[in-house]
């Protein structure tokens, strides 16, 4: 902690804590050993490096930014330097358009259709190499996933499967489809972390941590 | 259903952590739903309020109003079958649509079984009044649990009894040494295994939402704070006097449970809530969460 302040900068990441996969997020940071913050007032966005917003439905998590003016600090943040990365809905929070709806921070410039596969019953897993983020085939869950349909220009394709983009980024923007805070991969986290400027105290937390379980999330929301 | 399967049906219900969803009639109702920030809406014809004054025999819902307000949001939509009707649950596999409800609001159709739902792909979501019930139901193959409550009586008493019953049973069994779990389990009917999962986890292994009885914001804020993951509104929106800013409300207390200011924000200036019904004052044949075991 002493180290940060010396150095004065910011080496949290926040998760966007107004409703979704907050908990899953959490665990998996406490596991690359990165100090994580809920982030749910605005003064919960002080010297943050990067904010995770997590899977849930977009359609709450955008009317809860604009209600409480967290939206405006969120916006502020980012232009400032914060780095943030959606998930699921998270990215289609993130996206300049969506398919039949209008957008609601609008920080990447991709096309995304939520909700794209079906209905549950349509969620599904599989695998994929994405060779900026890992030597080693990640894991990938999708839950009532949106399809991210087309990039701009200055945007890096991180994962194409058939005609869909499942991962992207800008400069400062990450998107994922899929959630790897719902399997035992590390990989996307620590890429983020990085991205966000963190520097990790160890390398040897492999790319699957193979204490993580599906149920560790209840580390996070126990009863009191 | 798989193991991988129901892993993803667990999943999708933690991704509605911190939400509200509401009961809709119709597809107006299902609009209002999304547009108040609802994670998900419960599609049915009657709501439990109407349910209860209307007597008879309750049954899944007409399949084709359920297939109209699927088409109508984009939030996951789920519906209720009957305790123990697995044909109603088949039909509601048929349509695909997100997650079942095996509900003690409809007419039980089986006092003895509740559906096996480890033959269906589809989530189901069960209610229970204790640790017992809900371990059973998961044992059973529920992805995600709610309390019974009392539906349709805007009378949030009864959700906060099956609340903190499950909470004094998971306190209890997390504190107590190993060898008297057996003991535990087989006095409150729980599958040992189950039993032990608790016991190493301080709660639950799937999600556990409020339900029934819930109709103003400080009653989900309060459901919250008891440590439940999110919310079902039920009767409460739809059968008060001004149900969109209600709903919007109720979404805001839930997501900021923890911050009076902010739940007292949300409770102001929203009408009447809906009539309220003293427990005491209904006949015991009519209580819903007596159905299912």
């Amino acid at each position: 902690m002493t180290l940060h302040l010396v150095s004065n900068k910011p080496s949290i990441i926040g998760i966007l804590d107004l409703q979704g996969g907050v908990h899953e997020h959490l665990d998996h940071l406490e596991r690359l050993g990165v100090s994580a913050r809920r982030v749910k007032q605005a003064s919960d966005f002080a010297d943050l490096a990067g904010l995770i917003i997590p899977g849930g439905e977009s359609s709450c998590i955008s009317r809860l930014l604009n209600i409480f003016e967290i939206k405006e600090i969120l916006l502020r943040t980012h232009r400032e330097g914060m780095k943030i990365w959606g998930t699921c809905a998270g990215a289609i929070l993130l996206a300049k358009k969506v398919v039949g709806e209008t957008s609601c921070l609008g920080l990447i410039d991709i096309k995304i259709e939520r909700n794209s596969f079906g209905s549950q019953l349509d969620s599904f897993t599989s695998e994929a190499m994405i060779p900026a983020v890992s030597v080693e085939p990640i894991p990938l869950t999708f839950i009532r996933a949106p399809k991210i349909i087309s990039v701009g220009k200055e945007i890096n394709v991180l994962l194409k499967i058939d005609n869909y983009i499942a991962a992207a980024e800008s400069e400062n923007v990450l998107v994922t489809v899929f959630h790897p805070e719902l399997t035992g991969c590390l990989a996307l986290h620590r890429y983020f972390a990085i991205k966000c400027g963190l520097k990790l105290a160890t390398n040897d937390h492999g790319y699957i941590d193979p204490l993580w379980k599906s149920s560790s999330w209840t580390r996070q929301s126990g009863i009191d | 259903m798989d193991a991988k399967r129901y892993e993803l049906n667990v999943q999708l219900a933690q991704m509605l952590k911190g939400g509200v969803i509401m009961d809709v009639t119709n597809v107006e109702q299902a609009k209002i739903a999304e547009e108040a920030g609802a994670v998900a809406v419960m599609a049915l014809e009657r709501v439990p309020a109407d349910i209860r004054k209307h007597g008879g025999v309750a049954r899944m819902s007409d399949p084709s109003m359920i297939a109209k307000i699927k088409k109508t949001v984009s939030i996951p939509v789920m519906a209720k079958a009957r305790i123990g009707h697995f044909v109603e649950a088949q039909i509601l596999e048929a349509l695909r649509i997100d997650y079942i409800d095996e509900s003690e609001v409809l007419t039980p159709a089986d006092e003895e079984c509740h559906i096996d739902k480890t033959k269906f792909s589809i989530p189901f979501v069960c209610g229970a009044r204790n640790l017992g019930e809900a371990l059973r139901r998961i044992a059973e193959g529920a992805a995600m649990i709610r309390t019974k409550g009392e539906a349709g009586t805007g009378n949030v008493v009864e959700a906060v009894r099956h609340m903190r019953t499950m909470n004094r049973e998971i306190r209890q069994l997390a504190q107590m040494p190993v060898e008297e779990v057996t003991g535990f389990a087989k006095t409150n009917g729980i599958p040992y295994e189950l039993a032990l999962k608790v016991k190493e986890l301080g709660r639950l292994p799937v999600v556990n939402f409020a339900a029934g009885g819930i109709a103003t914001p400080a009653d989900a804020a309060l459901m919250m704070q008891l440590g439940c993951d999110g919310v079902f509104v039920g009767s409460g929106i739809f059968k008060s006097v001004d149900p969109a800013p209600r709903a919007r409300a109720i979404v805001k207390a839930t997501a900021y449970f923890n911050d009076p200011q902010k739940v007292l924000e949300a409770s102001m200036d929203l009408g009447e809530a809906m009539p309220g019904l003293e427990i005491s004052q209904i006949p015991p044949e009519q209580i819903l969460a007596g159905r299912g075991w």
